[in-house]
């Protein structure tokens, strides 16, 4: 089967520039179907650019590069269409919707992305079954499906919502952008269960992380070090945990000489 | 790729749907406005001396008045006397009897505006009154309305056939020496609707009036009247449309609410006159004066209003709740795009005991345009134990545009309460891409996001109208995306 041998995700010489900064300098980087890949590096490295370039943001041009999705030309896509092709961006700020119930949001969502690809609407029973699981999943309670989106939400709130909307729509591949900030270890917990009961041969998933301890929950087949807008190493899980002992500080050295 | 700014620009280009001209002879008084040219008025509508006098009496106070200034508008200097205060449809002999009588070319220009007056095709359970320029001409259901005793009709027939009602009620919530446009309006109003609901009686219908501006060059100065008796029960929707044009019309109306005990009147507006061009050329200048008086114990009156139309708005839905234990509501959602500025929110006078008002406003402002909520709560000496709750939220989309709020409370009894909550956001280019990340597409993503901050009122509009708003609304703030 050659299909299984193409990488979901190919990104090539990627670069971008924000507010006509270049922030993204040369990116490689291809994720196989079912892998889970970790983006580590320090702050202003160019991970969050990634994830938002990923999804489609405006204000993120790219200058140079590609990226192909199922061999799709990414960078053509509007950011719903990128959902309909099944990629998701789990939000490191969780953006607040007044006057949005959060259960209306989620339905509209789902049918929207449905409707883009040919497909029926989510009956309501079935979307209510479905999102009762995932919040019970995710241990976000049931007043908060009833709330707007994300408004009054604590931050751990936040971020258990990401993960049930991921649950909901079910994509491809799904981009957490640093998804364990400003959580406890018990919600730290719950969402990496929460993630790793959505992983499966047939999803893949990048985690954008600061810090190694993500990864002792979601064990990732990769990992990577972004820094300076490029990928400075590439490795198994052993490299995050040489990153927790050794900081980031002989990679960037290392980089200077090179 | 669309983006959030051609979203915004959409917003403030978005396209007026019903700036036809309807193709009808007129009968027009030449502009100018003197004493001469009001008897000409009274004269055409063939009314009796003690309207006339009436109308003089105003004209003169009118005379020592000055235009307010105290809005937070730009305004024009408007020139009365290049305003013609009367045109009417050329009419074959006495006026229509029945629709078989009234043209065809303005049945049809009325459905087109998707209000049809033939009954058959009328909305179920809605009557209309359709006001053209200064005149009706045509009054739906009257016959169904009058088995109940209901009265529906213009206020021109009102005068002639109904004179002691018109006598006793027309100025005594909104004297002609209100205010400079409603003193004006006294003067010169030609038409308009009148609602009669006596004792014990629910109408039976929803009672609507669809007033259009046609002509160039006039103004329009209609007048309401809604009379409801003890134990009776009234809902009232007006809907208002214009041509476009090039220079600015004037309509200044007067709307009087009587309630008596028990009473309960809805009155439900939604406003969507011409609003000029993206130059701010030309639009609707919309002066009303609305007041509705609570007169008997535990009356209630409900104003609410979608006002997405008019290069100028300035309007004050008010409630004076003089009944001990009556209750005063005031709904509202104003847009402003393109140049367009509202000063617009409402008076809740409490004078009787244990009176209750709720104020929800919801401005959104887009383009250029300025939004006003100013809005007065007084809670007089007597008023014990009133109660007042005002919300007020603003939403900006863009940032060229402006809200603005400026609530008055006076409290004179030490019982009383009153609660102001104020909110200003901004439809986020970050709440935007969220929504799209998740794979709605930007136009309902900003419909999502404006319907949801306008639900609280939207809920309270009779439930065709609703439907209708939420369309008009994301039409206004549309336009094609991408």
């Amino acid at each position: 089967m050659t299909e299984t041998k193409t990488p979901m995700l190919s990104i090539r010489n990627l670069h971008a520039t924000v507010d006509g900064k270049e922030v993204l300098r040369g990116i490689d980087l291809d994720v196989g179907r079912g892998e889970v890949h970790a983006i580590m590096g320090p702050n202003g490295s160019g991970k969050s650019t990634l994830s938002y370039v990923l999804a489609g943001r405006e204000g993120y041009e790219v200058t140079a590069g590609e990226i192909l999705f199922e061999g799709r030309n990414l960078l053509e896509m509007d950011p719903e269409e990128r959902a309909a092709a099944g990629i998701f961006l789990g939000f490191q700020y969780p953006v607040e919707l007044p006057g949005v119930n959060n259960m209306t949001f989620l339905r509209e969502a789902i049918n929207a992305v449905r409707r883009a690809r040919g497909e029926a609407e989510m009956d309501a029973v079935t979307f209510m079954k479905k999102v009762k699981a995932a919040a019970k999943q995710v241990g976000l309670k049931d007043t908060l499906l009833k709330r707007n989106v994300n408004v009054g939400f604590s931050g751990g709130e936040k971020k258990r919502n990401e993960i049930l909307q991921m649950a909901m729509l079910e994509p491809k591949l799904a981009i957490l952008d640093e998804t364990d900030s400003g959580l406890d270890i018990d919600a730290l917990r719950v969402i990496a269960e929460g993630v790793n009961a959505l992983r499966s041969p047939e999803r893949s998933f990048i985690l954008i992380t600061h810090y190694q301890r993500l990864l002792e929950y979601i064990v990732p087949d990769r990992v990577h070090v972004l820094a300076q807008g490029r990928i400075l190493r590439s490795g198994d899980k052993a490299l995050a945990l040489e990153l927790e002992e050794k900081g980031y500080g002989w990679l960037l050295g290392e980089e200077a000489v090179a | 790729m669309g983006s959030t700014q051609d979203t915004v620009d959409d917003l403030i280009k978005a396209g007026y749907e019903h700036g036809f001209v309807i193709n009808i002879e007129q009968d027009t008084i030449p502009p100018g406005l003197d004493e001469d040219i009001i008897r000409r008025i009274s004269a055409k509508k063939g009314e009796p001396e003690w309207m006339l006098e009436y109308r003089l009496k105003a004209y003169r106070h009118w005379l020592t008045m000055e235009p307010p200034r105290w809005a937070h508008l730009g305004l024009p200097e408007i020139d009365f006397q290049a305003i013609s205060y009367y045109s009417a449809p050329k009419r074959r002999g006495e006026g229509p009897k029945s629709l078989d009588e009234v043209d065809p070319e303005l049945i049809e220009a009325y459905n087109k505006l998707g209000i049809p007056l033939e009954e058959q095709k009328a909305l179920a359970g809605v009557a209309v009154d359709a006001v053209l320029d200064s005149v009706s001409v045509a009054t739906t259901f009257r016959e169904k309305l009058a088995e109940a005793g209901v009265i529906f009709c213009s206020m021109s027939e009102a005068i002639r056939e109904y004179p002691e009602l018109v006598q006793k009620y027309l100025g005594s919530v909104v004297p002609h020496t209100d205010n400079y446009f409603a003193c004006l309006n006294a003067a010169v109003f030609s038409d308009g609707t009148f609602v009669y609901i006596p004792e014990g009686v629910k109408c039976p219908m929803e009672l609507s009036t669809y007033f259009r501006i046609n002509e160039a060059r006039t103004g329009q100065f209609e007048r309401t009247l809604i009379v409801a008796e003890a134990g009776s029960q009234v809902s009232y929707l007006e809907g208002c449309t214009a041509p476009m044009r090039d220079e600015n019309q004037l309509h200044a109306a007067v709307v009087e609410l009587v309630a008596m005990e028990d009473a309960y009147i809805k009155y439900s507006t939604v406003q969507n006159w011409y609003p000029g061009d993206e130059q701010g050329r030309g639009g609707i200048l919309n002066f009303v004066t609305k007041r509705g008086l609570c007169k008997g114990a535990r009356s209630r009156i409900s104003w609410t209003q979608v006002e997405t139309g008019s290069a100028i708005t300035w309007k004050y839905p008010s409630c004076i709740l003089k009944g001990d234990d009556s209750v005063g509501e005031f709904y509202s959602v104003a847009v402003t795009r393109g140049r367009q500025q509202a000063d617009t929110g409402t008076k809740m006078i409490h004078i009787g005991r244990n009176t209750r008002s709720t104020i929800v406003s919801k401005g959104i402002s887009a383009g250029h345009g300025q939004n006003t909520y100013r809005g007065l709560v007084r809670m007089a000496a007597r008023a014990e134990n009133a109660r007042n709750h005002s919300q007020c939220d603003s939403l900006l989309i863009g940032d060229k545009c402006g809200a603005h709020t400026f609530p008055y409370i006076e409290v004179r009894n030490p019982t009383a309460q009153v609660e102001h909550e104020a909110t200003t956001s901004k439809l986020s280019e970050d709440q935007l891409f969220y929504c799209r990340s998740r794979g709605l597409s930007e136009e309902d993503a900003v419909s999502m996001l404006v319907n949801g901050f306008c639900k609280e009122v939207f809920q309270e509009l009779p439930m065709e109208f609703a439907v209708e708003a939420q369309k008009l609304l994301n039409l206004t703030l549309e336009g094609a995306v991408g």
